[in-house]
């Protein structure tokens, strides 16, 4: 009885390891992921696109919060560079760029090195700008990459810096 | 005359303004474009020195998260089929080669890894997603474009038929 007592016991402590270990190791679902970014907040790219050309106070500032090799072959037009965030460097670029900003200032930020539930800055970067205390902050939703879901489908881009 | 050079040099221009902002040329099923860098350990790396081996490029950084999972099959895939003519040569998008170092370090890689720039990323079509691997043939034209989570089973099919095994 006892025997099978600790085997229940370790069954279940192993199984609750397992899951603790998939969670974190899973860039998907673990803290810093981009699913952490409620629903509401994302934008698609062709909304975006519309709000670019609009001028005033519904103008997004709109920031690349991944890699700047990547930032720099192309990037949304009018962008700032602001990563990568899941890094304390991106993190603290991205506090210092939006400093000046006002506080309910529409910001979208984007990322797009990798599919959406992989991206290890996104998350990192709304948390950030949700505890900085602004409080329209966007992400654009890139489903796979910037590639294909921003520059293949022909939306506008800048390159360089 | 006047008029012929103003008209000549606004042509010439026009050319120009045109090749900036040309978009990057998609090398798939055309001469892999060349490069020549120095990887991590100090060794030169010229693409060149390849031709006659199949060469599987992969382009990764150290934040994505499927790279990591492919890095370690590409270096098993060198020592398996390194005596067949496959070289992997792998291409760091990192802005910086530290957290490159620590991966490479911790991923135990003996494959060369060289740090990328936006102007190898265009060279390539655009790296604006990671990772992506190119599979270049033994005469130098790129076969096939793998971008994000792939396919390990298929591909490594693949590099077989291209070693002829």
């Amino acid at each position: 009885m006892r025997k099978l007592l600790k085997c229940v016991v370790f069954v279940m402590f192993a199984g609750l390891a397992g899951r603790v270990q998939a969670q974190f190791s899973n860039p998907a679902s673990g803290p810093g992921s981009a699913s952490t970014v409620p629903q509401a907040q994302l934008m698609q790219a062709a909304e975006l696109v519309k709000l670019l050309k609009s001028s005033g106070t519904d103008r997004p500032v709109v920031f690349q919060v991944g890699s700047l090799v990547m930032f720099q072959q192309a990037h949304i037009p009018n962008s700032g560079y602001a990563g990568p965030t899941s890094q304390s460097n991106g993190l603290a670029l991205l506090k210092k760029l939006a400093a000046p900003l006002k506080k309910d200032q529409l910001i979208v930020i984007y990322c797009g090195c990798c599919p959406w539930g992989r991206c290890p800055n996104i998350g990192p970067a709304y948390k950030q700008l949700h505890d900085l205390g602004f409080t329209n902050v966007k992400a654009l939703f890139l489903a796979n990459n910037f590639g294909d879901d921003w520059v293949s489908k022909g939306y506008p881009v800048e390159r360089g810096e | 005359m006047r008029r012929s050079l103003v008209l000549l040099l606004s042509v010439l221009m026009a050319t120009l303004y045109e090749g900036s902002s040309q978009s990057p040329v998609d090398p798939l099923h055309k001469a892999a474009p060349q490069f020549k860098r120095t990887d991590l350990n100090g060794r030169s790396i010229d693409l060149r020195d390849y031709r006659g081996k199949v060469v599987l490029l992969n382009f990764w950084a150290t934040w994505c998260a499927s790279c990591q999972v492919e890095l370690p099959r590409f270096d098993a895939w060198q020592k398996k089929y390194g005596a067949d003519g496959l070289q992997v040569l792998t291409v760091s998008m990192d802005d910086g080669d530290a957290p490159v170092r620590k991966t490479v370090r911790r991923l135990h890689l003996a494959l060369p890894v060289v740090m990328g720039d936006a102007k190898l990323g265009e060279a390539y079509g655009g790296v604006l997603g990671l990772p992506v691997t190119f599979l270049i043939g033994r005469d130098g034209v790129v076969e096939a474009k793998v971008k994000g989570e792939t396919d390990l089973a298929a591909l490594e099919s693949q590099v077989r038929r291209m070693l002829g095994k």
